[in-house]
């Protein structure tokens, strides 16, 4: 996309086409030729994975909706009419419902990857907030889709996260039956959101379209985090990357086919085979586990508001994130005291993850019955779950700002290949200089 | 026309052009605002759903200390027989530390202190409270742990406000119109 082009149209009709719509050279510069950082790991496939995933929720989508009813008296009955009498019903759905959680196994490590990496500074903060854009639209989109089939957690996860838009002061109720289309969650609310869920894919796909320009632009990010200094540290993105692409994605589709064959149902809740039913609440409501995390933090402010602006806080933690971490230093593996911090982060977002799907004053450890500090039982996960929150938001406004100011980073190598040209098992004798003496 | 001095100096003339475009600006700022409103406002509740107004309920089916749950507005609504010990309760409540302050007097009509009609659903994030439970014998929602006293007020937990009293009256001595 930038810089020099090396394609060449052969045949007649490339040469014709090529002075009118050059989208070939476009394709070629973009995914066959383009000069990558030679040092990628398996981390890095994940971008790969994604537009598969997207690939497949779009047309596994298009599919169902051929045979869905986007009404409140037939919707349930609709999707167990695609499970039982369309032919290969039960395995498009299956695709789909598990396709998103892939989908959302595949961004998270994309996203970690990223923070790990420091893919998010300059100059790569447009890229950076692309992604964003694009995890926000996955988050509303899978939102919308879970609530199609409407079972018992459908509407009322509908209800609930509706809900929380009636915490904004003075309007928020009107917001709220205007996003409802009437005095509940109904049929309007129904068609409306299978109407957005249609949708939102392809604005994804648009945006996944400038989050690759932005990507090709400054070219990738790499482990070292240091910058492509010639040609000798990148190869062509074809057949290099395609290849090894090419085997994640297989052993990745191995992992989604295990679920779809063998466990179809073990991401969902069951809860969701029980048609909706508005007068009665299941006892324990939960979101799909990719959610989770963000449910705990809501959960984890006793106040309607404060929980509503703390759960939004934390998507809006990433969009800031290039402004927060103030280090010069790109990647973790030359900055070992942010390492440890990113690591622990790691289990702070896991741990929120299992609060989310536990009961509020369910205990940690069962044996023990309480932990009394003062007037907190420590022993409960709500409380778990506050202070998880707290490392949360300290990772992003505290620890990231203020390491990157007093660290002292490992030096870090001249350049991509010098820490693999200059391991002495690598090169010639006599070429050899050890990185960390360098500074 | 143009007698005016800045008539004659041809396109040097910046008022009548930024007027111009000022003018035109405005005016598509206008149509567009106003071609807006159509496309923001037919997601508000349509006429046949506000149309679903009102029930009417005999309260004779419910029996003294139990509730009885109807859909209305596609929402759950309580309407219970308070015992005397739970209004009692109530009242002896009107003053004690309340997050939404309001007396048990102005969430029933006056003489009716046995009926207790309200919307059920729970003012935090809006699932359904269970009846009778809770630390204050009223309602308890078990998504997020409120507890509502026997006149339906917000007691601990979560939720910023009492269960909210709809618009209803009393057509006789056993028969109620709600909406």
């Amino acid at each position: 996309m930038s810089g020099h082009s090396n394609y060449e149209p052969k045949s007649g009709f490339e040469k014709w086409l090529d002075v009118r719509l050059p989208i070939i050279r476009f394709g070629h510069d973009t995914i066959v030729d383009f000069p990558t950082p030679k040092n990628l790991n398996y981390w890095y496939t994940f971008g790969g994975i994604l537009a598969l995933c997207l690939g497949i929720q779009i047309v596994t989508g298009i599919i169902l909706a051929m045979h869905y009813v986007a009404h409140v008296k037939f919707a349930f009955d609709s999707v167990e009419h695609i499970m039982r009498d369309v032919n290969y019903g039960w395995l498009i759905r299956y695709v789909h419902a598990n396709g998103a959680s892939m989908f959302f196994l595949a961004v998270y490590v994309h996203m970690f990857r990223g923070l790990y990496y420091g893919s998010y500074k300059a100059p790569r903060e447009v890229l950076w907030l692309l992604g964003c854009v694009i995890y926000l639209l996955m988050i509303i989109t899978a939102f919308m889709g879970y609530v199609l089939p409407w079972g018992q957690m459908s509407f009322h996860g509908a209800v609930v996260i509706t809900n929380l838009i009636g915490a904004i002061p003075v309007i928020g109720q009107s917001i709220t039956t205007w996003l409802w289309g009437g005095f509940a969650v109904d049929n309007p609310t129904l068609n409306r959101f299978f109407s957005l869920h249609y949708l939102l894919p392809f604005m994804i796909a648009g945006v996944v379209a400038l989050h690759i320009w932005a990507l090709h632009v400054p070219g990738n990010n790499n482990p070292t985090g240091v910058d492509v200094k010639s040609k000798e540290d990148t190869v062509p993105f074809h057949p290099y990357y395609t290849v090894k692409d090419g085997f994640a994605i297989s052993v990745f589709l191995l992992m989604f086919a295990a679920f779809v064959f063998f466990n179809p149902n073990a991401l969902g809740d069951a809860v969701n085979y029980v048609p909706a039913n508005p007068l009665v609440t299941p006892a324990h409501i939960v979101p799909e586990w990719y959610l989770l995390p963000f449910y705990a933090i809501l959960r984890a402010v006793p106040d309607k508001l404060m929980g509503v602006i703390f759960m939004g806080g934390a998507i809006a933690m990433l969009f800031l994130l290039p402004w927060l971490d103030t280090s010069k230093v790109r990647s973790m593996r030359y900055r070992p005291t942010a390492r440890l911090y990113f690591f622990i982060f790691v289990v702070v977002t896991l741990v929120l993850g299992y609060c989310g799907g536990q009961l509020p004053d369910n205990k940690i450890i069962p044996g023990l019955t309480t932990f009394q500090v003062i007037d907190a039982d420590l022993n409960s996960v709500v409380w778990l779950s506050r202070m998880a929150t707290a490392y949360y938001f300290a990772y992003f406004l505290i620890i990231l700002p203020v390491l990157g100011l007093t660290e002292t980073p490992l030096p870090q190598p001249e350049s991509i290949s010098e820490p693999v040209l200059s391991h002495p098992a690598n090169a010639p004798a006599g070429a050899a200089a050890s990185p960390e003496k360098r500074g | 026309m143009g007698a005016t001095p800045e008539h004659h100096t041809g396109g040097e003339d910046p008022n009548r052009r930024d007027f111009i475009h000022i003018a035109a600006t405005v005016a598509a700022v206008g149509a567009v605002g106003g071609l807006a409103w159509p496309f923001i406002d037919q997601m508000n509740p349509a006429a046949d759903t506000l149309a679903l107004a009102s029930v009417e309920f005999d309260l004779s089916k419910v029996e003294l200390g139990q509730q009885v749950v109807i859909k209305w507005r596609g929402k759950p609504l309580f309407i219970r027989h308070r015992t005397g010990k739970e209004i009692a309760a109530a009242i002896k409540d009107d003053n004690a530390a309340l997050r939404d302050p309001q007396t048990d007097e102005e969430r029933h009509k006056a003489g009716k202190a046995e009926w207790l009609v309200l919307i059920g659903t729970c003012t935090h994030l809006g699932c359904v409270p269970t009846f009778g439970g809770g630390d204050f014998g009223g309602w308890f929602c078990p998504c997020h742990g409120s507890h509502y006293d026997t006149s339906g007020r917000i007691r601990k937990g979560p939720a910023p406000k009492n269960l909210a009293v709809p618009e209803y009256t009393f057509l006789s001595d056993s028969k109620v119109k709600v909406g």
